[in-house]
């Protein structure tokens, strides 16, 4: 009864009760011979100090004893000091070093030809389509080629000083267009101005400054055996990325094609509308022309260089036997109006991709660096000690 | 409705506005008007009683909130951002887009307003719709109708323990005294009765009161939110004035208690009731943290600026160098290009909103979230949690709680503060004559020893028995019974919200009186020659019991809050008759006295005496307790019995409760008091009751109280009066006992002799003296009085010099010594602060002698400091004794040999001085003086001292100022200070009012400092350092992409993911790192307070840190841009694809930075640090995987996909995050190794156990602060100089002007010594 009455005073009795073990004495005898034996039991004393101040009466407004509430979680402190971290840098260090050498012999062991065509020089053979008056101009790239350029070989345009990623430029084209809304061919997005509408305020399909800017240049290479130029295929399938030509662009689905883009007229530096850029293969048309995706993926940095073929097929599957070879060019794009510049870039790929020496010289550097660290830090560590050793 | 022009509905507010702006408001009742149209209503002027506590409705609340948080210069500049985005030749993203931060900003500040709103809207409700009496005349009684009904003029009608609805007039009363009791703790916390009593003039015998028969008007002045202060008058309709103050006002939200019902008369409704003019919600301060953070804030935007100017005169340069139009360059619609000077103009606008993330708003929502946080740790801490009153520490102030790790000056109040502010009564002089109460010393150290030692001993003591206990149960809500184990506990149960008298246990309430002076007053009558001389002993008892406030409750009393209490007080005084008094005396004596001899013997022993000796006592306990029961049953609303067993006595301020305790002991109790009249009964039995003229309340410039009572016996006008021994000396007229024959001994001087015994004792001392007032002089001046009374202006200036007015000619009878005790730990606290590099203060009312004392015993002043005591009375003086003091003190501690010590130099000065060295010419004087002191007692200060004090210490010195206080005279200093603690104890709750944070006991300061101060500080500093880099280097990506893009503005980064970036997968880490990181443990923190060292003055937010931190920035920026640069320099990388892996190589340096500067991690860290990574990636790949053509231009359709797909991604995201970091790891790497802050080293003890970590921390303070507190002097102290300061100032103007002075100034150390000492010695 008393018990529950003074809630502090529970466990008190109980343990007075346990230790005399008869339940029916007072209480006040209780508390007497428990007091004794509290003052003869130092610890004990405390331990039921601690139990009858747990088992009072919880109070409104105590703060829950939680690890969480006060700040007691059990904690990870990681210190920073000499000592600790030089084993870390030596691991560090030697994995860099190794990824550093794999990557650097990786990318030597690409092999990459880089040709500029833009016709600067008066003795390039490209200098006479340079002048932009010159139209439909063809010029020829004689180049030769020592050893076996390994296949597949991935062939390039590049152009230097083009900046793609201006920002009004990017943004010119109608996504909703490009992925076969026929709302969007009358009526293009804003931001395709000023190549949203033409001179006769009818729509421009593809709109846009991307659009109509795209590369124009073509290119055909001959093998030149024993004076005889030999056509070398280049395969134009799956060079744009597999997303953007089969999901996130798309053809309307008029049939044939050539309805959808009725009222509409093609950018105005195209030669050809959009729908007879590959007269060869009717899949490669419309906005899913592979050469016009690549084009669409707006270069990050001014000097880029652009997919243009590969080489699988035939006898130069296994790549570019050495020998003389020809590239014929129909020499289109003006890049002078800008200082640009224009290449024709050769390569095969490994597993990093294209030829890039940096990483790998980055990761040796770096690599040792770290090994040269460590051992720094082991001077450090011998001579200020830290100070837990005091 | 009838239709009103609308000219009259102008001129009606008009004059209503006029009518509430008037200074005096003529009130009239309803009831005449009853049922007319509004237009007729006298007060229809005044605003009804239904409150509106609500910001917003709910239609105006969008644009009314868009209003309030556009009020924010924030919010604007985000505004501003997005409408630039709109315009078309400036817009960097799509325009919608770039209104998504502000909408979701926007959107979630104006939720979190809509719910506080909502909930304010339904509290009013139900505030208003509570039912309430107002009398209606059609029905003639008083209906029940709702709060929001009432208005001004009505008469409304309270019940016990019913919460009134309004500010009333008090005009009727069920007590037959014309009482009513209110409990105010709703309003102020205070939870003592305060008596209210009806208008003087307009009292009616009936029982019943009838509204109807009011006729009067009420003057009373405007409303205003003073809870102490109301004036009013009422006039009959025969031009008679009776005025009325706050002892007549019932203020809305107070509590009814202990009165069947009143009546009362509404002058104030809704929302100018007192209670609601007081109610203005949380204080806003700034914290010092925040204003450096805001000239931070102030570098990044010029920053920012010249960033987009590099970007506007980039473009520009860019343009004029092409040689003609290239096909990427985009002519605007019109086929129109602008010239390359507009463009770089317009540049510089784009550039703006493409880097505004510069400019870190977010910082302000994270700041604001983290001190929600710190404050949840702070209030939840167990440690700053008071068992005995069940409050929590409380954050009043929400934003400045890294404050608190950067204070370098603390100042305190005394009483209450450093001590428990329970007073007990220890000694006494009468006469001259010493009465030291040895025995009751005797008995108070071996409780106080007792119960140091362990609790348990009282906990287990047993209780009374359970027949008491359950009957009393029954009125008390089981809610309530957790507190019966507290009764038992003694010096533990403090001032609280819910025990509410001064004093609850035994220990402060019993005296036992000392045998001299018992038998002095016990001396029978016809004794010859006894009559004369025990008057005076009489008197100086008489005068204790009365002149006072003290309030008499009946432990009967019905009173729900405070019923626990009924057994605990009948233990009191179990025994009334001083012949059974004296029984029980001599019984306990023999148990107390036996003590001190077995003390040394056994321990056990004694404890069984005190043990049998409560068994004892629980007997009577028992009986009486089943008493107390049956009176409570029967009469639960009549007068009780007036019986002096179970009386128990309610005091605004403790002294005087100790006072009337002490007569009690001496058999003087005091029965009753009424506004009229005081029952007093005497030793003999015999009831006198007084007629109480008029009271003179206490005041802090008077420092005085008097009471004019009519003695029933002699008829005589007597004014008691009790006060400050300096203001009441000079008040003395003819010594009392001038009369006596034969003893011609100077009382005052005898008596100030033992006041300084008592002050060096550590003890309050007043002063009691007695004026018999002839009935000429009280005549004419009631007349002055009463009209001081009734003047509305300047009311308190004439009511004061009615007072001093009487207050002359007094005749000492005695004085008393009251002691009050230390609050548990402060020693050790204000031990702990002074290592923590504070600068403590005391400020106190109190004696230079007491304030000494209790300075040695809290350990401000050590034994063996130098202290300076200045006391002057002339400016010149005070000006060369400062100067020559300054002196000595600056030579003192320019000596080589003090070099590397702070001298332990100590002031103490007292409020007259300090007034002189406050004023301007002196001031930085004192202040430089007072720089070099350790610490600093000023005595004798009123409360705008103590708040002038540290104003100027604040503003002289430039530094962090703590000011911790109880009371209300500590509200000024409270508030002038960065900081406020207000500490919630006896004196009421104005100081926990007006502080920001609110403790329960002095010794929390130190955990609330030394730990969550520095956690706090260091958590906060830590955050917004990192935040000024996150945005830094994440936006400087941007940046540098410009340089390839032609400054045009191109972002890399799909706008969304940029968002996404800094609103949710970088967000929470820095918050978390603010609200939970924590540097050392809190053992640590504790045990080493010089630690907190650190955090003040600028502690860890420098300039140099931020601009370190923003150089790093810069450099990982770098790092982060130009590694995938070269890596992807001539690929046929588009521009997402190019932007992914910087997107995710900032992720992974931002997160990782914070992961070095984190310096413990949880659980909780790991969790959301990983969990931020997983929402990164998560959150982008479903974005680029979904989104093919949502959200046109900006497309990253699949990117990352493809990205997660090459090695290289993988190959350049390690590398760049490794290079990024590398330099900021060796830093502190390096820092940590070569030179380890004491934070540091800190941290290393952390790591050991407890045990070696206690030895180390021992160890490592006697090496590091080289012993700071306890070290061995390097040179001896220059004392033997300064005590004759004079012969060695040859500046000092003129030697003959001082020494004319008397004036203090020399080294007190050995001339005080511990309350130890003294005690033994003073005892004659």
């Amino acid at each position: 009864m008393y018990s529950s009455m003074i809630g502090g005073l529970k466990v008190t009795q109980n343990q007075a009760s346990k230790m005399i073990g008869k339940q029916s004495r007072s209480f006040v005898y209780d508390a007497f011979v428990l007091f004794f034996h509290v003052r003869a039991d130092c610890v004990k004393r405390r331990y039921i100090h601690k139990m009858v101040k747990e088992e009072q009466p919880e109070s409104v407004n105590r703060p829950d004893n939680t690890a969480f509430t006060q700040q007691r979680l059990p904690a990870w402190q990681p210190m920073l000091s000499a000592g600790i971290i030089i084993p870390g840098f030596v691991l560090i260090g030697l994995a860099f070093i190794g990824i550093g050498v794999a990557l650097f012999v990786t990318s030597r062991s690409i092999q990459m030809l880089e040709m500029d065509y833009t016709g600067y020089e008066q003795n390039s053979p490209c200098f006479k389509c340079s002048d932009e008056s010159v139209k439909n101009c063809m010029c020829n790239l004689d180049f030769n080629i020592d050893t076996l350029f390994k296949g597949p070989v991935f062939f390039y345009y590049g152009l230097s000083n083009y900046f793609q990623n201006f920002r009004r430029y990017g943004v010119s084209k109608d996504l909703d267009q490009l992925s076969g809304d026929m709302d969007a061919f009358l009526d293009p997005t804003s931001d395709c101005a000023p190549y949203q509408y033409d001179g006769n305020n009818k729509p421009i399909v593809p709109c846009g400054a991307v659009a109509n800017s795209m590369f124009n240049d073509t290119f055909k290479l001959y093998q030149i055996v024993k004076g005889v130029k030999k056509l070398v295929p280049l395969d134009g399938k799956g060079i744009a990325w597999w997303t953007d030509y089969n999901i996130k662009y798309r053809n309307p689905t008029v049939k044939p094609l050539k309805n959808a883009f009725n009222g509409t007229v093609k950018p105005l530096n195209w030669p050809k509308p959009a729908y007879e850029l590959d007269p060869s293969d009717p899949a490669n048309n419309g906005f899913i022309n592979q050469d016009f995706l690549v084009w669409l993926r707006t270069a990050a940095l001014p000097n880029f260089s652009k997919l243009y073929r590969r080489i699988t097929e035939g006898d130069y599957a296994e790549g570019l036997p050495a020998g003389n070879y020809s590239l014929e060019i129909a020499y289109n794009y003006p890049v002078l109006s800008f200082d640009g510049r224009k290449k024709v870039v050769f390569s095969n790929v490994s597993w990093m991709g294209g030829k890039n020496e940096f990483l790998g010289i980055a990761y040796l550097v770096i690599g040792s660096m770290c090994v040269v660290m460590s051992i720094v830090m082991l001077i450090v560590y011998a001579k200020f000690k830290f100070p837990e050793e005091d | 409705m009838t239709w009103r022009s609308p000219l009259a509905v102008v001129r009606d507010a008009w004059r209503s506005q006029r009518a509430r702006e008037k200074d005096l408001r003529n009130l009239v009742s309803n009831l005449p008007y009853e049922g007319l149209e509004k237009a007729k209503q006298p007060n229809r002027y005044f605003p009804g009683n239904a409150i509106k506590t609500t910001k917003y409705t709910l239609l105006l609340f969008i644009p009314m909130n868009l209003f309030e948080q556009f009020h924010r210069l924030a919010n604007l500049y985000f505004v501003g951002l997005a409408i630039l985005n709109f315009i078309p030749v400036v817009n960097a993203f799509q325009p919608e887009v770039a209104l998504i931060p502000i909408c979701v900003i926007l959107s979630l500040t104006a939720l979190k307003d809509a719910w506080e709103d909502f909930r304010r809207y339904q509290s009013d409700r139900k505030l208003n719709n509570t039912p309430c009496l107002i009398y209606s005349r059609k029905e003639e009684q008083f209906t029940e109708r709702r709060w929001k009904d009432v208005r001004v003029g009505d008469f409304v009608k309270v019940f016990s323990n019913e919460i009134i609805p309004a500010d009333l007039l008090l005009l009727h009363t069920s007590d037959p005294n014309r009482v009513c009791l209110i409990e105010t703790a709703n309003l102020d916390g205070e939870t003592n009765l305060k008596q209210r009593r009806v208008v003087p003039g307009l009292c009616t015998m009936d029982p019943e009161f009838d509204p109807e028969s009011f006729n009067g008007v009420v003057v009373c002045e405007k409303p205003n939110n003073n809870l102490n202060h109301f004036k009013c008058y009422v006039e009959s309709p025969d031009k008679e004035k009776v005025g009325a103050g706050i002892e007549s006002l019932l203020l809305r939200g107070c509590t009814v208690r202990n009165t069947d019902h009143a009546v009362g008369f509404v002058v104030y409704a809704g929302h100018e009731t007192k209670s609601m003019l007081n109610n203005n919600g949380s204080r806003y301060k700034r914290s010092r943290l925040e204003r450096r953070l805001n000239i931070d804030v102030f570098f990044c935007l010029i920053l920012l600026f010249t960033m987009c100017l590099i970007g506007a005169v980039g473009h520009f340069v860019w343009l004029q160098a092409l040689p003609s139009v290239p096909p990427y360059l985009v002519p605007d619609s019109k086929g129109h290009l602008d010239s390359p000077a507009l463009s770089g103009f317009y540049m510089f606008f784009t550039m703006i909103i493409l880097l505004q993330v510069l400019i870190p708003i977010s910082l302000y929502v994270s700041i604001e979230l983290v001190k929600v946080g710190q404050i949840f740790f702070i209030t939840n801490d167990i440690d700053l949690y008071d068992e005995e009153t069940d409050s929590r520490m409380q954050c009043r102030a929400l934003n400045i709680t890294e404050d608190l790790g950067q204070i370098q000056y603390i100042f305190s109040d005394k009483t209450g503060t450093l001590t428990e502010n329970k007073m007990v009564f220890r000694r006494c002089s009468i006469m001259g004559n010493e009465y030291p109460h040895k025995e009751n010393a005797i008995r108070l150290n071996i409780l106080e020893e007792a119960e140091s030692e362990d609790e348990v001993l009282f906990n287990q003591r047993p209780q009374p028995s359970q027949t008491g206990w359950s009957l009393d149960a029954e009125d008390t809500k089981p809610g309530d019974k957790h507190h019966h184990p507290g009764i038992q506990r003694k010096s533990k149960v403090s001032g609280n919200a819910k025990g509410d008298v001064a004093f609850s246990s035994p220990l402060e309430t019993e005296v036992i009186p000392d045998r001299k002076l018992l038998q002095q007053i016990s001396r029978p009558e016809f004794r010859i020659g006894s009559r004369q001389e025990k008057e005076p002993y009489m008197d100086f008892f008489l005068a204790l019991a009365i002149c006072n406030t003290v309030v008499v409750s009946m432990a009967t009393a019905q009173r729900r809050r405070g019923s626990w209490f009924m057994p605990s007080s009948s233990t009191n005084n179990p025994l009334d008759t001083m012949s059974t008094w004296m029984k029980r005396a001599s019984r306990i004596f023999t148990c107390w006295r036996r003590k001190p001899k077995q003390k040394r013997a056994e321990d056990s022993v004694i404890e069984e005496d005190h043990f049998n000796a409560s068994v004892i006592r629980e007997e009577t306990e028992d009986v009486n307790g089943l008493q107390t029961c049956s009176l409570h049953a029967l009469s639960q609303f009549k007068k009780p019995a007036l019986t002096s067993d179970n009386v128990r006595y309610e005091a605004e301020s403790p002294d005087e409760a100790a006072l009337v305790y002490a007569a009690k002991a001496y058999g003087f109790t005091l029965l009753a008091r009424t506004p009229d009249s005081v029952t007093v009964r005497l030793p003999s039995g015999e009831d006198l009751v007084f007629e109480v003229l008029d009271t003179l309340a206490f005041d802090s410039n008077r420092k005085r109280m008097s009471v004019l009572v009519r003695h029933p016996k002699t008829g005589e006008y007597v004014l008691y009066t009790k006060g400050a021994d300096y203001a009441i000396m000079e008040l003395l007229g003819t010594p009392y006992a001038e009369h006596l024959s034969g003893s011609q001994k100077n009382i005052a001087a005898e008596t100030q002799y033992f006041l300084d015994c008592y002050a060096k004792e550590g003890l309050r001392t007043l002063c009691i003296t007695k004026k018999v007032v002839s009935d000429k002089e009280f005549e004419s001046w009631s007349v002055s009085r009463r009209k001081a009374l009734a003047a509305i202006e300047k009311r308190e200036e004439l009511v004061m010099d009615t007072a001093v007015q009487l207050e002359t000619n007094l005749s000492l009878l005695g004085a008393t010594g009251i002691e009050d005790r230390l609050q548990e730990s402060v020693p050790d606290t204000i031990l702990a602060l002074r290592e923590a590099g504070i600068q403590v203060w005391v400020l106190t009312g109190d004696k230079p002698e007491t304030a000494v004392n209790i300075g040695y015993a809290c350990r401000l002043l050590e034994e063996e400091d130098l202290v300076i005591n200045m006391s002057c009375k002339n400016k010149l003086n005070c000006t060369s004794i400062l100067d020559c003091t300054l002196e000595e003190v600056r030579r003192y501690s320019a000596d080589p040999r003090n070099v590397d010590t702070t001298p332990d130099i100590s002031l103490v000065i007292d409020g007259r001085t300090l007034a002189m060295a406050l004023s301007s010419d002196l001031q930085s004087r004192f202040v430089d003086l007072a720089r070099r002191c350790r610490s600093v007692l000023c005595c004798r200060v009123t409360p705008l001292q103590k708040s002038k004090v540290v104003k100027v210490v604040r503003e002289k010195l430039k530094v962090m100022t703590l000011a911790v206080g109880d009371g209300a005279n500590d509200v000024n200093m409270i508030q002038a200070a960065d900081i406020g603690v207000g500490i919630s104890g006896q004196e009421g709750m104005q100081a926990v009012m007006a502080s920001d944070f609110a403790i329960s006991r002095f010794k929390h300061l130190r955990k609330l400092l030394l730990v969550h101060g520095h956690w706090c500080y260091s958590r906060l500093a830590n955050m917004i350092i990192y935040f000024f880099y996150k945005n830094v280097a994440y936006v400087n990506l941007l940046f540098w992409y410009q340089f390839f893009c032609g400054f045009s503005g191109t972002a890399m980064i799909d706008y969304w993911l940029m968002i996404f970036f800094n609103l949710f997968f970088t967000s929470v880490p820095p918050i978390m790192f603010g609200i939970m990181d924590k540097d050392v443990s809190a053992e640590i923190l504790m045990g080493v307070p010089e630690l907190y060292r650190t955090g003040q003055g600028s502690g860890e937010y420098t300039f140099s840190t931020f601009w370190i931190s923003i150089l790093d920035a810069f450099y990982q920026s770098l790092v982060c841009f130009f590694i995938p640069y070269l890596a992807y320099q001539d690929s046929d990388i588009d521009v997402f694809t190019f932007g992914t892996p910087l997107n995710t190589i900032s992720l992974f340096t931002i997160l990782l930075h914070l992961s070095i500067e984190i310096k413990s991690w949880t659980v909780v860290h790991w969790a959301i640090m990983l969990g931020s990574v997983a929402l990164y990636f998560i959150v982008t790949l479903a974005y680029s995987a979904i989104c093919i053509t949502c959200n046109p231009p900006s497309n990253p359709y699949w990117i990352l996909q493809s990205q997660m797909a090459d090695p290289i991604f993988y190959l350049i995201c390690i590398i760049t995050t490794v290079v990024a970091l590398l330099p900021r790891y060796m830093f502190h790497v390096l820092r940590n190794s070569i030179t380890p802050s004491p934070l540091l080293q800190a941290r290393c003890l952390d790591r050991l156990n407890s045990c070696e970590r206690d030895l180390f921390i021992k160890e490592w303070r006697g090496f590091r602060g080289g012993g700071y507190v306890k070290r061995s002097r390097l040179s001896t102290p220059p004392s033997p100089t300064l005590e004759t300061p004079m012969d060695n100032s040859p500046q000092s103007p003129s030697a003959s002007d001082i020494l004319e002075d008397e004036f203090v100034l020399n080294v007190i150390t050995e001339n005080y010594q511990g309350p130890g000492h003294t005690k033994d010695s003073l005892v004659t």
